[in-house]
């Protein structure tokens, strides 16, 4: 059987990759798939977590967390339209007109 | 009962205050009236109930509740009534009562609110005044001290539409709050000292410490009351609110301001005889500041020209000669001077009330003059008041005045007699002064129109003098005389009860207070061989010759005051001219009453008043205290516009700011 800790590494490092690609990337729908990555490497966290506790608690908050991750996709590429409409532009620093 | 008698005058005072602005004048001034009769009748019973007992037991108690209990602190709301409460509230409700019936036809002017308004305040001072000599502790009574206070502002103020009589109010007011400051140092001193506030329990306390040869605590603790008895009562320093008090209506001036409130402060040393008699130092003071007052006022009433202020003055000088009684140990003949005090200082105050009322709001003497035909009643009954306070026998200012003279005497204050004696000639003269010009002679009308801020009616319907020039006057009302004539009776009897040994009498007002000086041998275990109180009415026997011839002299300077009187300004009215033009300074001087107002204006308020104005308001107020406000606001500012740079808008630092707070603080979890 393998290990617990290697599903943890594994989730870890897509973790990394997707932090990565919210900070580096510069284009709006490359961040929503990067946060993808990270909700994704918690599910597999998740998952490994409920197998080697021998329940099923670690599935069920992943399917909650793919059914939120599906509305935030949804939401998340329709606030991206409309920006782009805004400004004809993907690249987040484009959108720094709310503040002070 | 004892209860009763504060409670119906206060009851009065509910009704008038809520429902007096819809009731008629006949209501509220007759409840007014029926309520304070009501408490007389009560008090009457109180005082036969109290005459029934041994005279060393003669107290009677009556504890409603517990007032205040903290610690050691333990004050009842108790009532007592001994010898000297029985005087005191039978001259306020009987007095009292009289001056309620009177106002009833002086106020009959007034709108019924007023009129209404009127009465409340009234009924509420004779409440508070009855708080003040009921009440069997030192909180109580300045309960009630404080009450009367107010009353009196209220009264003084009474026609607040004119300025005069509010300045004359707040004046009023705040000189008797400086007393008032060192009456409640004195209650704390007290406390500290013997750890309770009950009249009686002190004096027993006191009782069994040895006199005090040097200023200790006692002394100290009996000058602070007395220094709030100054101010209450008028005396040097902080006797200038009561003749500008005569702003208020006239029966007031008769009731609070020269027959009950203002004899607070000689019936509180008269309450605290024990503590006092153990206190020399103070004793000396309270004497001294007596005479100096007596004499000072005097002076200033001879050249008064308004007839209340030369009555307020008179006042002043008569409340001088209680405590110069008090000041020497003769409690019995301070309190009894007080008594009779009452009687013709209120009935001069009346009679001029029924001047000015006849005259429409004249005020000024120079402008009256040949009243005598006119108002007969009034004329007469004022007479006798004149010749009561002159000290004429048998009318009742010649057994008090007297008494205190006699005393004064064989305490070998010689100083102090003569001051007394000189007082008695000045009293004489300036009454008699004020009977002359008021009633002999002709009509006049010298006073120049509004020359002095004194001199300007005080009473709503003035007219111009002229305009009643021919008119009939019209004598005292029924009510009016009815006041009049009991408290002439009253005048020329009251004396009669404190007749001293040496003319045959029995001094049964002596007799009858001196177990309320001294500490009785029920209420304190072992002190009664200490308190060497008052002990007036024994002196007499050994002294008879002597005090014939001090009556005599006494009897003689009302004379020759009386003459010397009539001989300026009946006889030779240029003299008082004359006079008065060959002492021009000295004339100035005393109508100017020794720049005393200026004086206390100059040093006390300026002062107060530019330091205020530059220290507490330009400074404090602006610089400290708005700069506490603007200078946090303009803190909260400038570091707000430090941190707002924080918000970019830039969603990626929000993200990396998120990441690295998440890293820091599970790195702090994970690792520490």
């Amino acid at each position: 059987m393998i290990p617990l800790s290697y599903y943890l590494i594994v989730s870890a490092v897509l973790f990394a990759i997707g932090t990565a690609g919210v900070f580096l990337r510069r284009n709006l729908i490359t961040i929503l798939l990067s946060i993808e990555i990270m909700l994704n490497a918690v599910n597999l966290s998740f998952v490994a977590f409920g197998r080697y506790a021998g329940d099923l608690d670690g599935q069920i908050i992943t399917f909650f967390v793919m059914t939120v991750a599906a509305a935030e996709a949804a939401v998340g590429l329709a606030l991206i339209i409309a920006l782009f409409r805004q400004r004809e532009s993907l690249n987040p620093d484009a959108f720094t007109s709310l503040k002070w | 009962m004892l209860a009763l008698i504060p409670l119906f005058p206060f009851l009065g005072f509910v009704v008038n205050a809520t429902m007096g602005r819809r009731l008629p004048k006949s209501v509220s001034g007759g409840l007014a009236s029926l309520v304070m009769l009501a408490s007389f009748a009560v008090s009457v019973i109180s005082v036969l109930q109290l005459a029934g007992l041994p005279p060393d037991a003669r107290t009677i108690d009556q504890t409603l509740y517990t007032w205040i209990a903290s610690g050691d602190l333990n004050i009842a709301l108790a009532f007592r009534v001994d010898p000297l409460s029985a005087v005191m509230i039978l001259v306020i409700t009987g007095i009292g009562s009289l001056i309620h019936i009177y106002s009833t036809a002086y106020m009959h002017d007034e709108v019924d609110s007023e009129f209404a308004r009127y009465f409340s305040y009234l009924n509420l001072f004779a409440a508070f005044m009855l708080v003040l000599v009921l009440g069997a502790n030192f909180p109580l009574l300045f309960v009630g001290w404080e009450g009367v206070g107010l009353c009196s502002y209220l009264l003084i103020g009474f026609w607040y539409k004119k300025k005069s009589a509010n300045d004359a109010g707040k004046k009023a007011f705040v000189v008797n709050r400086i007393g008032d400051y060192a009456f409640i140092l004195g209650m704390l001193a007290l406390f500290a000292k013997f750890g309770t506030l009950d009249f009686r329990s002190i004096a027993s306390a006191v009782a069994v410490l040895p006199v005090e040869t040097e200023f200790g605590i006692l002394s100290l603790a009996a000058l602070l009351l007395f220094i709030g008895a100054t101010g209450k009562s008028a005396q040097i320093p902080l006797y200038t609110w009561l003749p500008d008090a005569m702003e208020g209506p006239t029966p007031v001036s008769a009731l609070i301001h020269a027959a009950t409130m203002v004899t607070a402060g000689v019936y509180m040393i008269g309450r605290n005889a024990v503590l006092f008699s153990h206190a020399p130092e103070t004793m000396m003071i309270v004497a001294v500041i007596g005479a100096l007052t007596a004499l000072m006022a005097g002076t200033i009433g001879l050249v008064q020209n308004d007839i209340k202020r030369v009555l307020a003055y008179s006042t002043v000088s008569q409340l001088g000669y209680m405590f110069l009684a008090m000041g020497v140990g003769a409690f019995g003949a301070g309190i009894f001077h007080l008594y009779t005090h009452a009687f013709f200082k209120a009935l001069l105050f009346l009679g001029s009330g029924a001047v000015i009322h006849a005259l429409h709001g004249e005020q000024d003497i120079r402008n009256m003059g040949g009243l005598r035909k006119e108002l007969p009643l009034t004329y007469r009954t004022f007479l006798i008041g004149a010749i009561a306070i002159a000290g004429v026998p048998p009318l009742a200012g010649f057994f008090s005045k007297d008494e205190i003279l006699f005393e004064t005497f064989i305490e070998g204050h010689t100083l102090l007699w003569v001051i007394g004696a000189l007082t008695a000639l000045l009293t004489a003269t300036y009454m008699f002064r004020l009977v002359f010009l008021t009633f002999w002679g002709e009509r006049r009308h010298d006073a120049p129109v509004a020359a002095d801020a004194h001199s300007a009616p005080s009473h709503p319907h003035t007219v111009a003098p002229s305009h009643h020039e021919h008119q009939h006057l019209h004598d005292a009302p029924p009510a009016m005389a009815l006041a009049l004539v009991v408290l002439a009776i009253g005048s020329v009897a009251a004396g009669w009860i404190g007749i001293p040994h040496a003319l045959g009498g029995s001094n049964r007002l002596g007799t009858w207070l001196e177990p309320a000086f001294t500490v009785s041998a029920a209420a304190g275990e072992g002190g009664a061989a200490e308190g060497g109180a008052a002990a007036d009415g024994a002196a007499g026997t050994d002294h008879t010759a002597l005090e014939f011839s001090l009556m005599t002299v006494s009897t003689a300077i009302a004379v020759v005051g009386i003459a010397f009187a009539y001989f300026v300004w009946v006889r030779r009215r240029r003299v008082a001219d004359n006079m008065a033009r060959e002492f021009p300074g000295l004339h100035r001087l005393l109508l100017n009453k020794y720049y005393v107002d200026e004086l206390y204006d100059a040093t006390v308020v300026q002062p107060i008043k530019a330091a205020s104005t530059e220290g507490l308001w330009r400074w404090f107020d602006v610089k400290v205290i708005d700069g506490a406000v603007n200078g946090s606001a303009s803190i909260v500012e400038g570091s707000a516009a430090m941190l707002r740079r924080l918000q970019s808008g830039s969603v990626r630092a929000y993200a990396g700011s998120l990441f690295v707070g998440v890293v820091v603080i599970l790195g702090y979890y994970l690792w520490r």
